[in-house]
């Protein structure tokens, strides 16, 4: 990565250098950083390059890739290779380094992986597919990322740490224990102090075993016990070599014409294992083969980031006050959140941050300018009210991302060039800024969004379906169709801790329901009293009863039908409804079968998250201005969708003109017709929320609305996350990948996505028909 | 009326097979509202309202031996009787199941 770096510098100074790379592994260069998101299954293998093919072609540099360097002769500047010799002006060591193995009796059983490498996440994630339990040995940052995607895998995982607390480089007494308690609670265990004596197996890895005795069984040993500097290559070519490749200020080794950057340098005894420092080598190293004389490396106070399954961590510096230093410290057990700052002579020598990282920009680059601050309780946040940052308050040459050593004024000057970025992606694209680990995204937001420039929100990593089930909802889909799992206990008992709450049950309840495209095992003690009852339980634990009428259009007998139900079972309240519909309110249970009976008429799924209702005006039945007949289209929109579960409630609406007379353009899902055709409009809401819904398509016929209808509404039942409003949705993923995913898809989506639709929808009965006769007990009391 | 091991009466309150896994069942007993479930860990009897809003926990989503009620979600330890941010808690009626039937310890 930091050669990659020192590539993109050199190119964007027109160095005129003929440059070639010689790699070891067999691909291109790519970002390490992201492979525990891999591992988590938030992101595939294959976009992790950091530049295409073409770019190296464009710019000239050859890359040889899976070529091992055999050795170096520094003065004949000459590399030896497996094909043939190969002489150089200049010669760059990024040799970067390989993961520390202790010398354990096991270390080399099938199962015991290091984690450095895509071929390592592969392995493991092939044991992972095939093991339950996994040891990742070290607490430090390396061996926390890994922790963090095997529980997203859905596997038991163990940490074991040799010192008193977690990721104690970089944390004090407080911040590790917070961070242990945190990931405790989302399912991972952690021993510490733990001395690790012996990895276990006849083959394959059976256990890791430990001084005090105690034998944790396990499938999948992950070792994480530091790094070592690769400088085997120099110290065989005679370079002076401590702990890595020793350099100067200008990250010269010993040899002319020979230069290290990265994890395998060593510089003023220091070697640099974290991101930041070394992409600022790789800078100095571009402007110094520039001809930049002057260019000089200098230590850095270096910060690190870390989310651990949902557990946002910052810290820099050093953490723990010494003598003479002192310590500003905001602490909320509660809540889980633990600031701190550390300060010498006024100025921050360290910061650490657990659970609320909104001060880390304003922290950081105080930190890292050693910068002297007045209102340290405001450095931390207190009386801030902006939930998001900005950027606003950062000056210039604030170091916004520290993956990528990428100023506020770099991004500034991407956006505001000519044709400059308007989106994350964009800025992501020009300056790698938020193209790492992601955690300057807000910021970057934040100035496009004070450039006037947009900023789009992009799509923050996907969280885990819950505590109980800690993997993400994409995740979780792929091991449930491998497995075949139909029923929320199977999924709880593979995936999750076999019991689930009342958050996860249901949510599963509704993926298994879209996954399987109806033919999943319905298990009701996994839903809501509502959808075992199929009524809504109201304040005084009756229930409501709101039968289907397609449209709002209804007929005197379906209401003399009701009229005399209402009366029958001494209904107490009845009602017309927001979305066109009557409500019978204050049902008892155990008169819901017969009302339902006695109506005659389907479920109205008022009750559920579900599509709801299609309100309609008159059109041009009736109406003197209606352009199309929206009675009509509502009627056969309702009869399409009905009875189909979604992430949350779905209202829809069709109006006959642009007097929109029936709300559509509020409504999740809404159908104008048009001077000879059709608009659809997604994502609006006149609830909680108000917003206009977006434009997705114009259509000429009612029967192609009706199509697009379908296909939006079941991408949003695959795509969004249960208790999703498409409201929310659409401006989360934003229209055009929403359109670009429906209306604008290829031929071969859109037919896959009508496909699992008509699936899904022939599965869909009427409960209202299916439930009592199947279940009659389910009404009544117990008698004594 | 029959008796606990410790000398309490019990007062029969269902058939096991009127209960199912997961879901619970409201019985009424001398003016009293109490709430059934068949847990994994077996049977449980706790006041059927819940203290926070008087909501009917026997409607509630069963999770191990907590039950969330259905109108706020807040969560009922049926083992202690605790209610999640509610300072009150609900009464736990012991149970036992002999023969088939469902006894409580009134």
């Amino acid at each position: 990565m930091v050669a990659a770096s020192l590539l993109d510098q050199l190119v964007r100074r027109d160095a005129p250098w003929e440059v070639t790379v010689f790699g070891d592994e067999p691909w291109l260069p790519y970002d390490r950083i992201a492979l525990s998101g891999v591992l988590a299954g938030e992101r595939s293998p294959d976009d992790l390059a950091l530049r295409e093919p073409e770019w190296y072609e464009r710019h000239g540099i050859e890359v040889r890739t899976g070529c091992h360097v055999l050795a170096l002769d520094a003065s004949r500047r000459r590399l030896r290779t497996p094909a043939d010799d190969f002489d150089f002006d200049a010669c760059v060591l990024a040799t970067g380094s390989r993961p520390f193995v202790p010398p354990l009796p096991g270390a080399d059983l099938d199962g015991v992986t290091t984690f450095r490498t895509l071929d390592d996440v592969r392995a493991m994630l092939r044991r992972a597919a095939a093991g339950r339990r996994a040891v990742v040995i070290g607490g430090g940052l390396l061996g926390l990322e890994a922790a963090r995607g095997l529980l997203a895998r859905g596997l038991e995982v163990t940490v074991l740490h040799l010192g008193d607390r977690l990721m104690e480089r970089q944390l004090d007494q407080g911040a590790g224990a917070l961070l242990r308690s945190e990931l405790e609670h989302l399912g991972l265990r952690v021993v510490l102090p733990a001395a690790t004596v012996r990895i276990e197996g006849d083959v394959r890895v059976e256990a890791v075993a430990l001084r005090d005795g105690t034998s944790l069984p396990a499938e999948l040993v992950v070792v994480c016990a530091g790094i070592r500097p690769n400088a085997d290559l120099a110290a065989a070519a005679g370079l002076t070599v401590g702990r890595g490749v020793r350099v100067d200020d200008r990250l010269a080794t010993s040899a002319p014409c020979v230069f290290a950057v990265g994890e395998c340098a060593e510089h003023g005894g220091r070697t640099y294992g974290l991101v930041a420092p070394l992409y600022e080598q790789a800078a100095v190293l571009a402007r110094r083969l520039a001809g930049d004389g002057a260019a000089a490396f200098a230590a850095l106070e270096t910060a690190t980031r870390l989310k651990v399954a949902g557990v946002d961590v910052f810290a820099g510096g050093r953490t723990v006050a010494e003598a003479g230093d002192q310590e500003v410290l905001l602490r909320d057990d509660a809540n889980g959140v633990y600031k701190k700052l550390v300060l010498r002579d006024e100025a921050v020598v360290g910061v650490a941050l657990v659970g609320d990282l909104s001060p880390m920009a304003a922290a950081g680059d105080a930190l890292a300018r050693n910068a002297k601050v007045a209102d340290r309780l405001g450095l931390l946040g207190v009386g801030r009210t902006e939930d998001a940052p900005d950027g606003a308050d950062l000056p210039d040459e604030a170091v916004v991302c520290g993956c990528n050593g990428v100023t506020k004024a770099a991004i500034l000057a991407a956006i505001g060039r000519e044709d400059g970025c308007a989106t994350r992606a964009c800025v992501a694209r020009c300056t790698r800024a938020s193209s790492s680990c992601g955690s300057c995204a807000p910021v970057v937001d934040g100035l496009l969004r004070l450039s006037g420039a947009g900023g789009m929100p992009g799509v923050p990593p996907a969280p885990p379906v819950c505590a109980c089930v800690p993997l993400p909802r994409a995740a979780l889909r792929e091991r449930v169709l491998t497995a075949d799992l139909r029923s929320v206990g199977a999924v709880l008992r593979a995936f999750g801790d076999g019991i689930g709450c009342h958050r996860c049950r249901p949510a599963l309840s509704y993926y298994l329901d879209v996954w399987w495209c109806g033919q999943h095992v319905e298990e009701p003690a996994s839903r809501h009293i509502n959808d075992r009852v199929h009524a809504n339980v109201q304040c005084d634990g009756t229930f409501s009863v709101v039968p289907r009428i397609r449209g709002g259009v209804t007929s005197p007998a379906e209401l003399r039908r009701i009229a005399d139900v209402a009366e029958r079972y001494g209904v107490p309240a009845v009602k017309i409804t927001g979305g066109q519909r009557i409500d019978l309110l204050g049902v008892r249970k155990r008169d819901l079968p017969a009302v339902w009976a006695d109506l005659g008429m389907p479920s109205g799924h008022a009750y559920t998250k579900a599509i709801r209702t299609v309100k309609s005006c008159v059109g041009t039945d009736w109406c003197r201005f209606g352009v199309g007949n929206s009675t009509d289209v509502a009627v056969r929109l309702e009869r399409l969708l009905e009875g189909l579960y979604t992430p949350h409630k779905v209202k829809l609406g069709v109006t006959g003109c642009p007097r929109n007379c029936a709300e559509v353009t509020v409504k999740d899902l809404g159908i104008v017709a048009i001077t000879g055709g059709w608009e659809l409009y997604v994502g609006g809401a006149a609830g909680m929320t108000v917003r206009k819904g977006d434009l997705l398509c114009t259509v000429a016929t009612a029967e192609e609305a009706l199509q697009e209808a379908a296909i939006a509404i079941q991408h949003y039942r695959e795509e969004a996350e249960y208790l999703e409003r498409l409201y929310h949705f659409v401006p989360r993923v934003g229209v055009a990948a929403f359109r670009a995913a429906t209306a604008e898809a290829p031929a071969q989506r859109r037919h896959e996505l009508l496909e699992r639709f008509r699936r899904s929808r022939a599965a869909a009965g009427d409960p209202w028909r299916a439930v009592p006769a199947a279940d009659p007990g389910r009404f009544a009391e117990a008698v004594p | 009326m029959t008796w606990a091991a410790d000398g309490g009466p019990l007062q029969r309150v269902a058939s096991l097979s009127d209960l199912r896994p997961g879901e619970g069942r409201l019985v009424r007993l001398h003016g009293r509202e109490i709430a059934l479930f068949l847990t994994a860990a077996g049977v449980r009897a706790v006041d059927a309202r819940c203290p926070h809003a008087g909501g009917p926990l026997h409607d509630g989503l069963l999770s191990g031996t907590r039950v969330a009620c259905p109108l706020h979600l807040r969560r009922v330890d049926l083992d202690t009787g605790e209610v999640e941010d509610c300072a009150d808690r609900v009464r736990c009626y012991p149970a036992v199941v002999r023969d088939g039937e469902v006894l409580l310890e009134l």
